[in-house]
């Protein structure tokens, strides 16, 4: 209760900022940060990309062998879950800061999205092959002549489809709303949306610092809503 | 290529990935604490050192009082969603997680347009009430994020509890103070552990709200930002991370043994 109390204030006192200010800062906003935006709309994308490259394969290698091997290796991958990205972060500093090209271009931070959004790739796709009998489906097909292959394209993919677009949208809710590593591997030149926010609320007038949250908010809400829909969609069929 | 080699290249991208970007990086930062002159006793410095102990003790502070008051929150609140029906249901409960997925530095911001300096509590309130930029900001902040991740954990809960005890407790005399107390709350007692266990890691290793909020207050996140960035003692920072890093990892690994969810870590 006091939480709805607390966000219909904030958000309440929010709206208020901007509805009485015109769209004026918006449209300051873009100027200033439109950069910001397609580059965390574009980073989100490759990191869908390679996100599903990786996770659609490692989950059906952990579903069809299960074992104390791939339990190590799920839990491994979701570390990055657990430890604060600012650790995440200082961690790839460390150890590839020294070099240059790659530490100045844009897929440095894409690897720090990557690692934090994999785990919810691997786990939403994992958690639907496991509930089904995926052995006996593809030894069914097997039967039948189809290769190794062709079992994964049009077996194992089209059954995990709910599992990947739950997948899918967290990893783009999660990659556009990312700070806390972003932050740390960011350069001046290649600052994506949260980085812009936390430049705008230290350097710029709270009306712009409103406004560019309000950008935010209208790009990450229905997003974070369809996630909410295709996770619970995802979870009724496992049930 | 038979079946059994084909299952084990669909896991060598995910290898290969996790060694070169996760395994290799963090073995470096290990190492990487220990190459200052007083080598491996920088652990002990972090005891030692009354800044980063005072550091230690009020992250520790914070993240309990935290962790309290999102449990009481949030059981309060999910036990009312889980029991009752009413139109609008589905849609409070999205607004009500939606802040999982917030960047800290926006919960922060928030904060300040509340209680910062421009504030809404400072222009309806005479006097000047700033508390944006204090420990009590800092503890809304967390509060803020971590009531979505305890309230999902007490609902999945709260939704197997058997109602039919509380029915025997009723009918066996027992007051409605004694059913929460002997019947309900024995009942939520794994999940809001785990729950806890969940809200204080997060609150532990909070950082885009603490970047915007704790301009003066030592929290370990901003102190490892500082070591790192403006002292350049990169050993320190090292050290700490690896420190907050192991804290969160096993009370979420403790969370999770418990009740078999893991809302991430963020904020």
């Amino acid at each position: 209760m006091v939480l709805s109390l607390l966000a219909g204030v904030t958000s309440n006192y929010f709206k208020g900022v901007s509805s009485g200010l015109t769209l004026k800062w918006v449209f300051k906003v873009w100027e200033l940060y439109a950069d910001s935006i397609f580059l965390s709309m574009g980073l989100a994308f490759a990191c869908l990309i390679v996100t599903l490259i990786i996770g659609i394969p490692a989950a059906y290698g952990l579903a069809r062998h299960p074992g104390w091997l791939s339990r190590l290796l799920e839990e491994f991958i979701s570390l990055p879950l657990a430890i604060p990205g600012l650790a995440i972060a200082l961690a790839l500093l460390q150890l590839y800061g020294s070099l240059k090209g790659f530490r100045a271009s844009w897929t440095f931070i894409l690897v720090g999205h990557v690692l934090y959004t994999l785990p919810f790739m691997v786990r939403s796709i994992l958690a639907v092959l496991s509930s089904m009998d995926l052995k006996t489906l593809e030894e069914g097909a097997a039967s039948l002549g189809a290769s190794s292959w062709q079992r994964f394209r049009d077996i194992v993919v089209p059954n995990a489809m709910p599992g990947i677009l739950a997948g899918a949208l967290t990893v783009v809710t999660l990659s556009i709303g990312e700070f806390n590593i972003t932050w740390m591997l960011h350069t001046p030149y290649l600052k994506t949306l949260p980085v812009g926010l936390a430049d705008s609320y230290a350097s710029m007038r709270l009306e712009i610092a409103s406004a560019y949250t309000l950008v935010f908010f209208i790009l990450i809400v229905p997003l974070l809503v369809a996630m909410q829909w295709a996770s619970a969609r995802a979870q009724r069929i496992t049930q | 290529m038979t079946n059994r080699s084909f299952v084990l290249l669909c896991l060598i991208p995910l290898l290969i990935f996790s060694i070169v970007f996760l395994a290799l990086p963090l073995v470096r930062l290990f190492l990487a604490s220990g190459e200052s002159e007083i080598g491996w006793s920088i652990y002990l410095e972090i005891l030692r050192k009354p800044r980063y102990l005072n550091t230690l003790v009020l992250t520790v502070l914070v993240s309990l009082a935290t962790t309290v008051a999102a449990l009481a929150v949030s059981t309060i609140a999910g036990m009312f969603l889980s029991r009752n029906q009413f139109k609008g249901r589905g849609i409070l409960l999205s607004i009500m997680t939606l802040p999982l997925a917030f960047p800290g530095v926006v919960i922060g911001f928030l904060i300040i347009l509340l209680g910062g300096r421009q504030g809404l509590i400072n222009q309806i309130t005479p006097g000047h009430v700033v508390f944006a930029y204090s420990v009590i900001g800092l503890f809304l902040g967390y509060l803020y994020f971590s009531i979505p991740r305890v309230l999902l954990t007490v609902m999945a809960a709260a939704e197997k509890l058997d109602t039919s005890l509380e029915e025997a407790a009723r009918t066996m005399g027992a007051s409605s103070y004694r059913v929460v107390v002997d019947v309900i709350l024995p009942g939520l007692m794994p999940s809001l552990i785990a729950a806890g266990a969940i809200a204080f890691a997060t609150a532990m290793g909070a950082f885009g709200t603490a970047f915007t909020l704790a301009t003066n207050i030592d929290v370990i996140p901003m102190v490892i930002y500082t070591e790192f960035t403006l002292s350049a003692n990169i050993a320190m920072a090292a050290a700490l991370s690896i420190v907050l890093g192991i804290v969160t990892w096993a009370l979420l690994l403790i969370a999770r043994s418990i009740s078999g969810t893991t809302v991430a870590a963020g904020g």
